[in-house]
């Protein structure tokens, strides 16, 4: 599939109206083409190079609510029809007598252009990729003589995606991915750390005129150097400091997932029924399919919406979830704009895009300087929540001890655990310093990965419990 | 193997399809190749709510593929099959392939080393191609109509889903091995919300599931299990802090074990990013841990008579007694640690990394009540949460539910809590091994004792 008119009308007419031959209410074709080109640099020298294209169609019939779901591995018409007719079935599965009177097994109007094309970096040289590792390399070893291993990778994706639903327009997108990872090992005496930094987003290669490679090998190796100094953490209950940043993935799971409107319908979520104050009155979260560049940014979703900003939670009030055709139809909204899926062989579900809180008043050195004894979680592995009880949990990879207001120890192992609106009713300083995250995060449901990008200012929950392995005042 | 016909001829096809590739990447230049075609068949019904939710279907081919030139190697995947395409891909492959710097360790095994035969694993099951969708949708229904039927205070589905796929694959080198595999997998899960009095929520997930449709137990019992397992997790909460002992479930043991696996593979040893690299031939856990890795066991998850190479497979004990006896190591982190291959290296075709099979910890003698009987305090943990592990360092922190142990009694169910101890003191204190070993997960294990972890809580 190469631009909008790859895919003519009259063939995407074909496999809607086969695709409601036997009853339903909507049909929708999501043709997706993708290419990849992926670059890894180990101790210096080119270990892996690989490219990838995969492409094809999904085919979704929803007829009483219910889904048939089919894909086919080409665009050959042959094999379409054959998914069609099979996505069809569930049509006769829900004892439907014959099509919907008021289903429309075709598109209408032309093909809409999604976003901006933005440059392709899976069409760059790869010899480009091996020369930006190598700065990349080079600047995470003249750190320090203790970096003894530097690991680098670069892969850049090119996703096309034509969405075409009965009675609806046709839709066409590019989303380009590229993502940068760096780990660097530092070592004394025996003891041995590794430190990691990463970036990207809906960039080509001119990414690293705003970022340099230079920059991601010193931040591998700066946080690789400050854990050869890090100690046991404490474990109990402490306020905790969450940085900007990174630490929005703490919002991605502890709230997030928990709006997500699938889990909502199905009385699943801790947040279903819930309305009024979910939060602190300084929380103010949204869900932003808009951010410039960001990982999760989308101009259309995968169900061929497109998207604005959703307001989730204002001043601590619950204001909205995340919905996609299916939820926003059982619930009498518009469609959502929040459909994504992994690719053509999955079906569409609500999901985040760039998810961040809003910014507050307080300056982060007061913040600060407000705790006594507490940690600071200043970068993030990842999460995971139990969305029935709202139970949250993520790894740190660079984290401090606070004592008396100021970053003292690095601390190691550090776990974070609590209750999802327990702790936002916990947030009692909210910094200025709202800042998108760097990392290359990637979110799984129901084992579907989706690129998302998270953001956060300077944030202080009052109580939290840290999974340490050393325990205050010697209790057993 | 005791196929269907329709498989012989479809392997047949893919291994023309492997074969006229391999000779289009020797005639672009290519010493050395490997080509691997996997062809998939799936079909699933989620039901909610007593009626169907979602049909899915479909077919799948796919080839991936490795290439040596000149000691340099590249990786490419595509599902574009068509001639023209495979074949702008190919010429692709080896011209990224010059962009990869020469790599004295990219050698396949020699052709002595490949497999010729190996044993019948009893991995396919014929009559799951029969499993239709109206079946699929019944077992659903059964199952989750069992769960909501358990208890008023099961209060929501997420839903039933029974599933099955039939996956046909061949892998071909240019060093001449021929590889054709083919197998069946069928699961059925559900998941349902149990809801207390104050409107607190828990939720039970449970799935069984096989190579044999005989492998499914009973929709009803597996309704039935996910609603006791969303049940005995209402009314949990934090215990206070401390050093505790801790029981392992199967289900949370085998997460642990997961670790460990990962810290013997052959990719992380050479590169020093595992605690273990340098303790071979020493002490690595208690006497009463041994951990197999068996890629020829009937019927098992992830059980294969070849690897990724190529090289024929065989049970291998990787820790005995607590002795670290080896790694799981491919061609290329074989060479680099100095040390023999064990056939571990996964897929095949595309890039080749060593992982583990039916990788378990060997079931010891007790009961698993034998476990927390003689325990006067502690928790049992059934689930753990979130990513909190450095393999270089074995650093282990992780969220925690499960029930706390009194007096040898399972008292009230335990959750909001993070456990915390390296992995290397904690295989040294693991000190009773049950025997309820299953392995219905390819990396698993029976339940097992650590004596003392840190537990963060109230």
């Amino acid at each position: 599939m190469v631009g909008a008119s790859a895919i003519d009308p009259r063939a995407a007419d074909r496999l809607l109206a086969a695709a409601l031959a036997s009853g339903g209410e909507h049909a929708e074709l999501f043709f997706e083409h993708r290419r990849s080109l992926h670059l890894a640099l180990e101790d210096g020298r080119v270990r892996s190079v690989g490219a990838g294209v995969d492409g094809g169609v999904g085919i979704r019939v929803v007829a009483g609510g219910a889904v048939g779901f089919a894909y086919a591995e080409s665009f050959e018409p042959a094999a379409m029809l054959v998914a069609a007719r099979t996505a069809s079935r569930i049509a006769r599965a829900r004892g439907s007598a014959g099509p919907s009177p008021g289903a429309r097994g075709r598109v209408s109007g032309a093909v809409a252009e999604g976003g901006r094309v933005v440059p392709a970096g899976v069409d760059a040289p790869a010899a480009e990729f091996a020369a930006i590792l190598r700065r990349l390399d080079a600047a995470a070893r003249a750190a320090s003589p203790a970096i003894v291993r530097v690991e680098a990778s670069l892969a850049a994706v090119h996703r096309e995606i034509l969405i075409a639903v009965s009675g609806g327009p046709m839709i066409h997108d590019v989303q380009p991915l590229l993502r940068v990872s760096a780990v660097a090992v530092a070592q004394r005496g025996q003891r041995r750390e590794a430190g990691s930094s990463g970036g990207g987003g809906r960039f080509g290669l001119e990414y690293f005129a705003r970022r340099s490679p230079e920059s991601l090998g010193q931040e591998a190796a700066r946080v690789a150097l400050v854990n050869l100094d890090a100690r046991a953490a404490p474990a109990g209950n402490l306020p905790v400091v969450l940085a900007a940043g990174d630490a929005g993935i703490w919002l991605h799971e502890a709230v997030g997932h928990g709006l997500e409107a699938d889990f909502i319908r199905k009385r699943t979520s801790n947040y279903s029924g819930r309305s009024g104050v979910v939060a602190s009155a300084l929380v103010t979260l949204i869900d932003d399919p808009g951010v410039p560049g960001g990982r999760g940014s989308i101009a259309v979703d995968d169900e061929g919406v497109v998207p604005g900003p959703h307001l989730l939670i204002e001043r601590g009030i619950l204001r909205g979830s995340l919905h996609d055709r299916l939820s926003a139809a059982a619930a009498g909204l518009p469609p959502g704009g929040s459909g994504r899926r992994q690719s053509f062989r999955d079906a569409p579900l609500p999901r985040m895009t760039n998810t961040w809180m809003a910014a507050g008043d307080e300056d982060p050195a007061d913040i600060l300087r407000s705790v006594k004894l507490g940690v600071y979680a200043a970068r993030f592995s990842g999460g995971q929540v139990n969305i029935a009880a709202g139970d949250f949990v993520f790894a740190l990879t660079e984290g401090y001890l606070i004592e008396d207001g100021r970053l003292t120890a690095p601390l190691r192992g550090v776990n974070l655990i609590g209750n999802g609106p327990a702790a936002l009713a916990a947030v009692s300083m909210v910094g200025h310093d709202l800042q998108m995250s760097e990392g290359t995060w990637t979110c799984t449901k129901d084992g579907q990965n989706v690129p998302v990008g998270v953001g956060m200012p300077t944030v202080k929950i009052d109580q939290l419990t840290v999974g340490g392995t050393t325990l205050a005042g010697g209790r057993t | 193997m005791s196929l269907p016909r329709s498989s012989h001829q479809l392997l047949a096809r893919l291994a023309r399809q492997a074969a006229q590739a391999l000779a289009h990447l020797r005639a672009l230049g290519a010493d050395h190749a490997e080509v691997r075609i996997d062809h998939g068949h799936s079909l699933a019904a989620t039901v909610r709510d007593g009626a169907l939710e979602q049909l899915s279907e479909a077919q799948s081919l796919g080839l991936a593929l490795r290439v040596v030139v000149g000691g340099r190697v590249a990786a490419v995947t595509t599902s574009d099959l068509r001639a023209d395409a495979l074949a702008v891909m190919l010429a692709r492959a080896v011209e990224l392939a010059q962009l990869a710097e020469e790599d004295p360790l990219a050698e396949p095994p020699p052709p002595r080393a490949l497999a010729r035969r190996w044993p019948e694993l009893d991995v396919f099951d014929a009559s799951l191609a029969r499993l239709g969708a109206d079946r699929a949708s019944r077992l659903a229904q059964l199952a989750e109509a069992a769960a909501l039927a358990a208890d008023p205070r099961i209060v929501a589905s997420g839903g039933a889903m029974c599933s099955r796929t039939i996956n046909h694959s061949l892998l071909a080198t240019s060093g001449g091995f021929v590889g054709p595999s083919a197998t069946t997998r069928v699961a059925l899960r559900v998941q349902v919300i149990a809801e207390d009095a104050a409107g607190h929520k828990r939720s039970g997930h449970y799935w069984s599931g096989g190579r044999h449709l005989q492998s499914l137990d009973p929709p009803e019992v597996v309704g039935r299990e996910a609603a006791q397992r969303a049940l005995r997790c209402l009314g949990a909460a934090p215990i206070p802090s401390g050093v505790y002992p801790v029981v392992f479930s199967p289900e949370a043991g085998a997460g642990l074990i997961g670790l460990v696996a990962g810290c013997l593979l052959g990719d992380a040893v050479a590169r020093q990013r595992s605690y273990l690299a340098r303790r071979l031939g020493t002490r690595i856990a208690s006497p009463l841990v041994t951990l197999v890795d068996d890629p020829l066991r009937a019927r098992g998850p992830a059980s294969r008579g070849f690897d990724g190479e190529g090289r024929p497979t065989r049970r291998r004990v990787l820790v005995r007694h607590g002795e670290l006896l080896g790694f799981l190591l491919d061609t290329a982190s074989a060479h680099r640690l100095d040390l023999a291959p064990t056939a571990s290296a996964s897929g095949g075709g595309g890039l080749v990394h060593p992982s583990p099979s039916n990788f378990y910890l060997q079931a010891g003698r007790r009961g698993p009540r034998a476990l927390y009987t003689g325990l006067r305090r502690g928790l049992l943990v059934r689930t753990t949460l979130g990513l909190g592990f450095d393999p270089g360092t074995g650093h282990f922190s992780r969220g925690a539910e499960g029930v706390l142990i009194e007096d040898g009694q399972l008292t009230r169910p335990v959750a909001g809590v993070t456990l915390s101890r390296n992995l290397d003191e904690l295989l040294q204190g693991i000190d009773a091994v049950a025997n309820d070993f299953e392995l219905r997960t390819a990396v698993a294990s029976p339940s097992f004792r650590v004596d003392a972890m840190t537990i963060a809580g109230a």
